[in-house]
């Protein structure tokens, strides 16, 4: 099969019978910036499909350009008897930050969303949301660390949708990703799940994407190397399963952080949680950021992290599997689960007093004295 | 941070908890009633409750969570006067964080904020200097607030904006002293105290001289403390201390930042550009005579209050808060009327049930640890003290 060539004559331009004509897809410059042309659904919009995301996460499903991705029931059918089905909407400033951008965390967020319920993550949808002006190249890296991720992850992402907003009606770029995986048979994961006497366990230091992204807005003057800790779980989590298929609660720590997961098991399952700050993985930097600032680790943000409780017995096991994961090398147990006071996280400072650790009212704000 | 855990030694604190046990023995009054320690400022309050240091403590002593959160202490109509400012259309307005949630009488920063009123949040003045030069065709307010800690930098800014020449930069005063609200708590007839612990930062700044009247005077002891938990706790052993052996004086704890004579500097920015107003409304504690600071009128251009109008307006606090009693200690969170169901950390009534380390908000929070099988002590929860109504 040749291709035509720009040079070729007219009279040598008939394709031979029989054969398709390849068409290579039109490129955009390297200097290009979205229109509103890229989202009137015309030919404009068709080339930034084709050259921006069908050639960077390049598979069948999305190759089809067809308006929806066709999935085999039966190979989702061996793989379980439930389907997780999620979906997250993701709005960064800055775009970029150290460890990852906003196609890291649209892919590793909904991944984990999927994982943290004891599904093996698939499939994913991307759907954009792009301010006119909008650099390609700066799309075009945003694409690439999705592809990145969902390579890592060991999904595909099948289907997409691209929309163009006036300049000032969105802030440079907003991506949505749902997901969809299969949960095997003898997991069931839940807030609801977690019992007296289980054990509490994260998979690492905390609130490290937090603080890269406060220092990232460079609001503080404060230099440091801390990098967000965005990363695909659903690894990490197989291993914890594979250990004990009976983990009883687990979710990732985004927002509100550590704190307000906790809070939610406790609550959820009506139960006592009581941690121990001696035991929570920090950086010295993070630590000290949060000395600066009067903030608290436990409430900032993680894309990387997440809390389990696991029945006591299985515990040391799952703590062996989460070490052996690169994505738990610095797995601890933070704390147990007790009857009273339900409903409530309480703290063992390292000074030995107590508090409760409650779920934020509002947003956390640096205290001023 | 290595420097940091030396101050929180779990070891340490324990000896010291036992010694504090051992003073408290050979004081007799507090076989009566327990001691009241009133901590003036808002970062000694939230150690105390960050790391639980009322639980090291033997029954017979308590915290009295003073004024010192100048958040805390802001009155309704001066939230309403940063609103008025803010949503001036060719104002950016800046603030401390967590100045942005404290509700004024109709809306709060972060309200206005919402609803198209252009404030930032900023984490010193200095931020606010450079928002200006960024953008000359905006007048921008910094909201200055805060005891004597924050003033120096809000001065030292607005110097700065006069060296450089910086025209659409000014300052909404609301700075306020510690000494005459002491001296105002002190003089209040239902007050119990036993002794203080000074504030830290604040001395760093005004030395320790000016403390002098509240031993001289009110014959209370007072000790300037750290706000690492040892240091509170230390600071709270040589109080006792003082009271065992009848001395009512003025130490310092916090030596390794506090110098006697303050800072020399800083107090020669606050003098320059400041000046004390008659009086200052505070929020709980009503009006307290040459409590706060202005600007003065070699400054006027610098200053928000004459270049823009202001309503200040003197908004009544809401007539079932009794926040001034629980920042006296007259009564303790728990005993207000209105504590944990008209006033409550998502519908705060009363400024103290705002911020997360607010006397009010901390109880809220700790009194729930208090089911079965928690521990059982909190010696906080005491029964109510004298003049505190039924």
């Amino acid at each position: 099969m040749s291709v035509p060539s720009p040079s070729s004559s007219p009279s040598s331009a008939q394709p031979p019978v029989g054969s398709a004509v390849v068409r290579r897809a039109p490129r955009l410059a390297p200097d290009a910036i979205i229109e509103l042309a890229h989202g009137s659904g015309g030919r404009a919009m068709r080339t930034l499909i084709e050259d921006v995301f069908v050639s960077a996460f390049d598979n069948p499903g999305l190759a089809a350009m067809e308006d929806q991705a066709l999935l085999g029931l039966a190979a989702l059918a061996s793989q379980g008897d439930r389907l997780a089905f999620t979906t997250d909407s993701y709005v960064v400033d800055p775009l970029f930050f150290p460890g990852g951008d906003i196609g890291t965390l649209a892919v590793a967020g909904t991944v984990n969303d999927l994982a943290v319920g004891g599904a093996r993550p698939l499939y994913l949808s991307c759907s954009v949301v792009l301010e006119e002006g909008l650099p390609v190249s700066t799309l075009r890296r945003v694409v690439e660390s999705m592809r990145r991720t969902a390579l890592a992850a060991g999904v595909s992402i099948v289907t997409g949708d691209t929309k163009v907003v006036e300049r000032g009606s969105a802030d440079k770029l907003f991506i949505n990703t749902a997901g969809i995986g299969v949960v095997p048979h003898q997991v069931s994961i839940s807030q609801a799940h977690a019992q007296p006497g289980d054990v509490v366990v994260v998979n690492g230091r905390l609130g490290d994407h937090g603080t890269a992204i406060l220092i990232a807005r460079n609001q503080l003057s404060l230099q440091s190397d801390v990098a967000s800790d965005c990363q695909p779980l659903n690894g990490l989590v197989a291993a914890m399963l594979a250990a004990c298929p009976k983990i009883h609660c687990l979710r990732d720590a985004t927002r509100g952080g550590v704190a307000t997961v906790l809070n939610e098991f406790a609550h959820g399952s009506n139960v006592a949680i009581r941690i121990r700050e001696s035991a929570i993985p920090l950086r010295e930097e993070v630590k000290g950021a949060c000395e600066i600032l009067g903030l608290d680790p436990l409430y900032l943000a993680n894309e990387g992290k997440l809390v389990a409780v696991v029945p006591p017995a299985a515990a040391a096991a799952v703590l062996a599997a989460m070490r052996s994961h690169p994505a738990g090398e610095h797995a601890a147990i933070i704390g147990e689960v007790g009857e009273e006071p339900a409903g409530i996280v309480i703290m063992d400072s390292v000074f030995g007093g107590q508090r409760v650790v409650d779920m934020l009212v509002g947003e956390q704000l640096p205290r001023i004295c | 941070m290595k420097y940091m855990d030396e101050f929180r030694d779990p070891v340490k604190a324990q000896a010291l908890s036992q010694q504090i046990r051992a003073l408290v023995r050979c004081i007799p009054r507090a076989r009566q009633r327990p001691l009241q320690i009133m901590e003036v400022c808002g970062g000694h309050t939230h150690s105390i409750f960050r790391y639980g240091i009322q639980q090291l403590l033997p029954d017979e002593v308590e915290f009295i969570h003073g004024p010192g959160c100048p958040v805390c202490v802001l009155p309704m109509g001066r939230v309403d006067d940063c609103v008025a400012l803010a949503q001036r259309p060719e104002v950016i307005f800046t603030t401390f964080g967590d100045a942005m949630r404290v509700p004024g009488s109709s809306k709060s920063l972060l309200a206005a904020k919402a609803g198209g009123a252009d404030v930032r949040m900023v984490y010193s003045p200095l931020d606010a200097l450079q928002i200006a030069r960024a953008n000359p065709d905006r007048e921008v307010i910094f909201f200055g607030l805060g005891f004597e800690t924050t003033m120096p930098s809000t001065a030292m800014t607005v110097l700065e904006a006069a060296r450089a020449g910086i025209r659409n930069f000014s300052l909404f005063c609301n700075h306020i002293t510690i000494i005459p609200t002491i001296k105002a708590i002190l003089d209040s007839p239902d007050m119990h105290l036993d002794g203080f612990l000074g504030p830290g930062h604040v001395s760093m700044v005004i030395g320790t001289r000016p403390y002098r009247f509240i031993a001289q005077h009110y014959h209370k002891p007072i000790t300037i403390a750290g706000f690492e938990p040892l240091d509170v706790l230390h600071s709270v052993w040589m109080v006792l201390q003082q009271l065992v052996e009848g001395r009512c004086e003025v130490e310092n704890q916090y030596g390794r930042i506090v110098p006697e004579q303050g800072n020399a500097q800083a107090l020669g920015a606050i003098r320059e550009v400041f000046e004390l107003r008659e009086f200052f409304e505070w929020r709980g504690l009503g009006s307290i005579d040459h409590s706060g600071v202005r600007m003065r009128a070699a400054y006027a251009q610098y200053d928000a209050e004459r270049r823009f109008p202001v309503p200040n307006l003197k908004i009544a606090d809401p007539r079932a808060c009794q926040c001034g009693e629980v920042l006296k200690g007259v009564i303790k969170p728990h005993e207000c009327k209105v504590f944990g169901t008209a006033c409550t950390p998502q519908m705060p009534l009363g400024s103290l049930m705002v911020s997360s380390e607010g006397a009010c908000a901390a109880y809220y929070n700790y009194g729930r640890i208090h089911g079965a099988g928690a521990p059982r002590r909190q010696p906080a929860f005491a029964s109510a003290q004298p003049g505190s109504p039924a």
